[in-house]
């Protein structure tokens, strides 16, 4: 892979290994996101991807039982350095989920602007204007500017996860992980999604987790395949769908496994 | 085959009969105390019942006033040691209480649960009343509110714990504090069922005698002052049903009544915090 031209927002996991107790989930992998590029992560269930994914933001140690070895580079620094207070970091690296989470307890504004309150008081003009500039982003905007106030559980599924991925991206993080995010969405809200994955990585630097191989390859430049905690191949993504390098990767993408 | 469909039927009907009469029953028992209590202490619900104190023993007339705002200050007070205590504990033992500790919480709050309430009288008793010198209301408020604790904690908890684990990480990946998740998005999630929590321990307590009798005492004359002996509804039944007089006995039958009343707004104000609850969730 070229070095990327913005080493800012540059994401790199260094002979990461994660493991729950002493079953390694996820074995000695090294692997580069460049800057403002999407790199979707496949493979088979119980190949270690969304444990991966959760080694970036520091949140695999909230697990029973969950620690690493290994690093991870976010613009060069090392994240899992004792200096670094995983809180402050997870506010850099947003992260969304297969299923929607919005808070129950509060409306779409206060959902969106929950990331922000966290993170100390701030104007309500300026709050307003971050509000609507996360929904905006999300292509969510449009369909809620007349209801900030009502409940998120009043929203669709799809909306819901549009309402997430807005959450995340209020406080203006770096990186944006996403861990199958349209796994319970319908084709509808699935495409949304995706439109949603190229406008934003001229911002941020995204990496998504999915089982969805088609997914894949609309809305990444760049593509790694796991299997059984290992990695097994990475590169472009027309380049490892067209001419994977290894045997295994072939297997699965011509869906002889997985 | 339509002996057998038959059959099924025949069983079916006469299950639902049965569980059917037993709810009855269970139902019957509720209907019956409160028919029996307004058909006894209704007659004796005026004016003054509410706003006198009682007169001396042979007249007749007079009222609960101090009972009724003795009750009100006592279980308000208890309800204001109780409940933080109460509600911080579950939120602990939810949240934190995985290892030894958290075991050895859960076990006294446990145990503390089954414990008669009038040996947390006498614990009052002898930690409170010996100490301070007297009978208070406040030493009454104390062992109803050690009464409430285990109560509280115990539902808290599990009511947490039904908030789905996904929420949580979706705070901690928002770069919520660990503390911070827990009480504003895992505790307010919750809060219904909590608050649901509270209205019952509340209606329990309201209605305890035994802790009473050794702290608050019990009181003929009108007072605020919880460091004095207080009269409680709950400790004037029990002195009017116990005595000779045919008016304590009309007296004590209203204050039943008066009691139960309470109770049950309590429990009906309960249901609705849930229905509200539910009412925003669908």
């Amino acid at each position: 892979m070229a070095p990327p031209a913005d080493a800012r927002l540059q994401l790199e996991a260094v002979r990461l290994t994660a493991l729950y107790g002493r079953r390694a989930v996820v074995k000695d992998v090294s692997i580069l996101f460049p800057a403002h590029t999407v790199t979707a992560v496949i493979g088979p269930s119980g190949c270690g991807k969304t444990t991966f994914l959760r080694c970036l933001n520091r949140m695999h140690e909230l697990s029973e039982g969950g620690w690493v070895t290994g690093t991870v580079l976010l613009d060069g620094a090392d994240i899992y350095d004792p200096g670094v207070d995983p809180v402050q970091l997870r506010r850099r690296i947003g992260m969304v989920f297969q299923r929607p989470t919005p808070f129950p307890t509060m409306s779409i504004y206060d959902n969106v602007a929950a990331g922000l309150r966290v993170n100390g008081r701030r104007a309500r003009g300026e709050l307003d204007a971050v509000v609507e500039r996360a929904l905006r982003q999300a292509v969510l905007w449009d369909e809620v500017k007349d209801r900030l106030k009502k409940s998120a559980l009043d929203l669709s599924g799809g909306q819901q996860q549009r309402l997430c991925i807005a959450r995340a991206l209020a406080p203006a993080p770096e990186v944006l992980l996403l861990d199958e995010p349209t796994a319970s969405l319908d084709p509808a809200g699935t495409q949304r999604i995706e439109e949603l994955c190229h406008e934003l990585k001229a911002r941020y630097t995204i990496v998504i987790v999915t089982h969805n191989l088609q997914q894949a390859g609309r809305v990444s430049d760049y593509t790694a395949f796991f299997y059984l905690g290992d990695l097994v191949e990475v590169g472009r993504t027309e380049a490892l769908f067209t001419k994977p390098a290894k045997e295994q990767t072939e297997a699965y993408l011509t869906g002889r496994f997985g | 085959m339509n002996v057998r469909r038959l059959r099924r039927r025949v069983v079916s009907g006469l299950m639902t009969g049965l569980v059917a009469a037993l709810s009855f029953v269970a139902v019957l028992a509720l209907l019956l105390i409160l028919g029996h209590l307004i058909a006894k202490g209704a007659s004796s619900l005026d004016w003054s019942f509410f706003v006198k104190t009682p007169v001396p023993a042979g007249q007749t007339g007079g009222g609960v006033a101090h009972a009724i705002v003795g009750t009100i200050l006592i279980v308000g007070v208890a309800a204001l040691i109780g409940v933080p205590i109460g509600i911080g504990t579950g939120l602990y033992l939810a949240e934190y209480g995985s290892g030894r500790l958290g075991w050895t919480v859960r076990f006294v709050a446990d145990v503390l649960n089954g414990t008669p309430s009038i040996v947390l009288g006498i614990f009052a008793w002898t930690w409170l009343v010996r100490p301070m010198g007297g009978y208070s209301a406040l030493a009454g408020s104390v062992a109803l509110a050690a009464l409430m604790v285990p109560m509280l904690a115990r539902t808290t908890e599990e009511m947490v714990r039904l908030v789905p684990h996904s929420l949580r990480e979706a705070a901690l990946a928002l770069g919520y504090p660990r503390w911070r998740t827990s009480l504003r998005i895992v505790a307010r999630t919750a809060a219904a069922g909590i608050i649901t929590g509270c209205l019952v321990g509340i209606a329990r307590i309201a209605g305890e005698t035994a802790p009473l009798l050794f702290t608050a005492l019990g009181n003929l004359n009108f007072t605020t002052n919880v460091l004095q002996p207080m009269q409680t509804l709950s400790l004037q039944i029990f002195t009017y049903a116990t005595g000779p007089f045919e008016e304590w006995h009309r007296l004590a039958w209203a204050a039943a009544l008066v009691l139960m009343v309470l109770v049950l707004v309590l429990a009906l104000a309960a249901r609705a915090a849930i229905r509200q609850h539910h009412g925003a969730a669908s």
